[in-house]
């Protein structure tokens, strides 16, 4: 399974708050640096499982937890598997 | 017999729970980034600690989202942003006697400064009430006006009747400042039912965090001038401040470590319950005062029902000045007390014990039954002993 997916942020803060409140819905979600090409705002971004964009955005918008956007994207090699 | 008995702890808490004290140690070692800034383990560590120490916060004090939470080094700071910031276009300040200096000289800037007119509705400093007619007159004065109140007098611990006040306020239309700083983690807090368009407290008294935190509570829908700009670790490419929050108001490298520790407070607080803490100070409360009942020149003041507190009392022992009883009380039994004014002499004014001040007992959670008892032992002595004996002379 790949991640294939990142949400971008305008504050740090919320992407810390929003990769913990998709973990506790047991939507896999981990931090990773922002690729500058999607998020040159805060310096990081939270990666998710691309199959799960509905639900993951769905959680966001209920959060209420301030994002930039929701990308497709592939990240490096390094990253690129959930586990 | 001198012991180690804290009693002030409205000028900051002590001890702090050991959770506090094991966080910021394992933020330390474990994280230790700088928050918000880089990509790498440490900082982001770093950004996760920070961030859910805003979260436990925001479940502490009923905020509807973390971002209503921003973190300041005190509560004077938070005063100051949320003061100095709806401050901006207002004709009127209006605010109570009872206030800190924390509130009144911001508010006295701003008079010097001209174009504003400060103007002190009067509060009782021993009951905390406070004409509510007065009030609701000076809130719809002519101009635009800001309205500033304290929630709990730092001299007494009195209770001001804030959410009476604050629904006045926003039936005005004026937004309200409050000074949470002596209830925050002593009564039940929800923030929202105050009224209030900004809550400033301490993180380092009744929150029980360390010292150099603080919390300034912005309602939604609030957005102020920051006190300083500059770096964020967001929005690197612009050379403009952000306008969101909590980024705007917190330029430069947190105190992580503190918030961290005032996170782990928060969780502290919360499992023992809030309820719970008011409920032990009021007892405490009770004790101390019945303790000095009828006590031979002995004033107290405050709240005759200490339930109507927040774990703080004052007194004047007859002939001997306030400096004198309070280092007695250090030196002989070890009971730690603050004299004077406290940072308050509006409040004292309104007491009538300006200029000498009071002596300042506050209690904690923690105090004991038998550490109040020995301070009360120690007034009483100091109280028969020092108003007999010949006055201190000079030294040769």
């Amino acid at each position: 399974m790949k991640w294939g997916g990142v949400v971008s942020f305008f504050a740090s803060e919320h992407a810390m708050r929003a990769e913990r409140m998709l973990q506790r819905a047991d939507l896999p979600a981990r931090l990773v640096p922002g690729p500058r090409e999607v998020s040159p705002n805060c310096g990081v971004a939270v990666a998710f499982v691309w199959e799960q964009e509905p639900e993951v955005e769905q959680a966001l918008k209920d959060s209420k937890i301030r994002f930039e956007a929701i990308h497709r994207f592939d990240l490096d090699d390094g990253l690129a598997r959930v586990s | 017999m001198s012991g180690d008995i804290y009693l002030d702890n409205a000028a900051t808490s002590w001890p702090k729970p050991p959770v506090v004290l094991e966080a910021i140690k394992d933020f330390l070692e474990t994280a230790g980034g700088n928050t918000g800034r880089s990509g790498h383990r440490r900082s982001i560590a770093s950004s996760r600690a920070v961030s859910l120490a805003r979260e436990r916060l925001a479940e502490l004090l009923g905020a509807e989202t973390p971002d209503e939470l921003i973190f300041t080094k005190n509560a004077t700071e938070a005063l100051n942003v949320a003061i100095y910031g709806l401050a901006d276009g207002v004709d009127r300040v209006v605010t109570t006697s009872l206030e800190h200096n924390s509130v009144m000289r911001p508010l006295r800037d701003l008079e010097q400064r001209g174009g504003r007119s400060v103007e002190v509705v009067r509060a009782d400093g021993n009951t905390g009430e406070i004409d509510l007619d007065g009030w609701a007159a000076a809130l719809r004065g002519p101009g635009r006006c800001l309205a500033v109140a304290v929630h709990a007098s730092n001299v007494t611990g009195a209770l001001l009747p804030i959410a009476a006040m604050g629904d006045i306020a926003a039936d005005a239309g004026v937004p309200f400042v409050v000074d949470a700083s002596q209830s925050a983690g002593h009564i039940p807090l929800l923030l929202p039912a105050l009224g209030a368009a900004a809550v400033a407290m301490p993180g380092h008294k009744g929150l029980l965090g360390p010292s150099g935190t603080g919390l300034l509570y912005l309602a939604p829908g609030v957005a102020v001038e920051p006190l300083i700009r500059g770096g964020t670790g967001s929005q690197s490419e612009s050379e403009y401040q952000p306008d969101f929050a909590p980024d705007r108001y917190e330029s430069g490298t947190l105190n992580a470590m503190g918030i961290v520790g005032l996170g782990a407070a928060a969780e502290h607080l919360r499992e023992v319950g809030v309820e719970r803490v008011q409920d032990r100070l009021t007892e405490l409360g009770r004790r101390f005062r019945d303790g000095l009942a009828g006590a031979d020149g002995v004033t107290l003041h405050g709240p005759a029902d200490p339930a109507v507190g927040v774990g703080i009392a004052s007194l004047n022992v007859e002939g001997v000045p306030c400096a004198t009883v309070a280092r007695l009380l250090d030196d002989e039994w070890g009971v730690m007390t603050r004299a004077g004014l406290h940072c308050s002499p509006a409040a004292h004014r309104s007491l009538g014990t300006a200029p000498e001040g009071t002596v300042r007992f506050s209690w904690g959670y923690e105090t004991s039954e038998r550490e109040l008892d020995v301070a009360v032992e120690a007034v009483r002595t100091i109280a028969t002993r020092e108003r007999s004996a010949e006055p201190l002379g000079t030294v040769a």
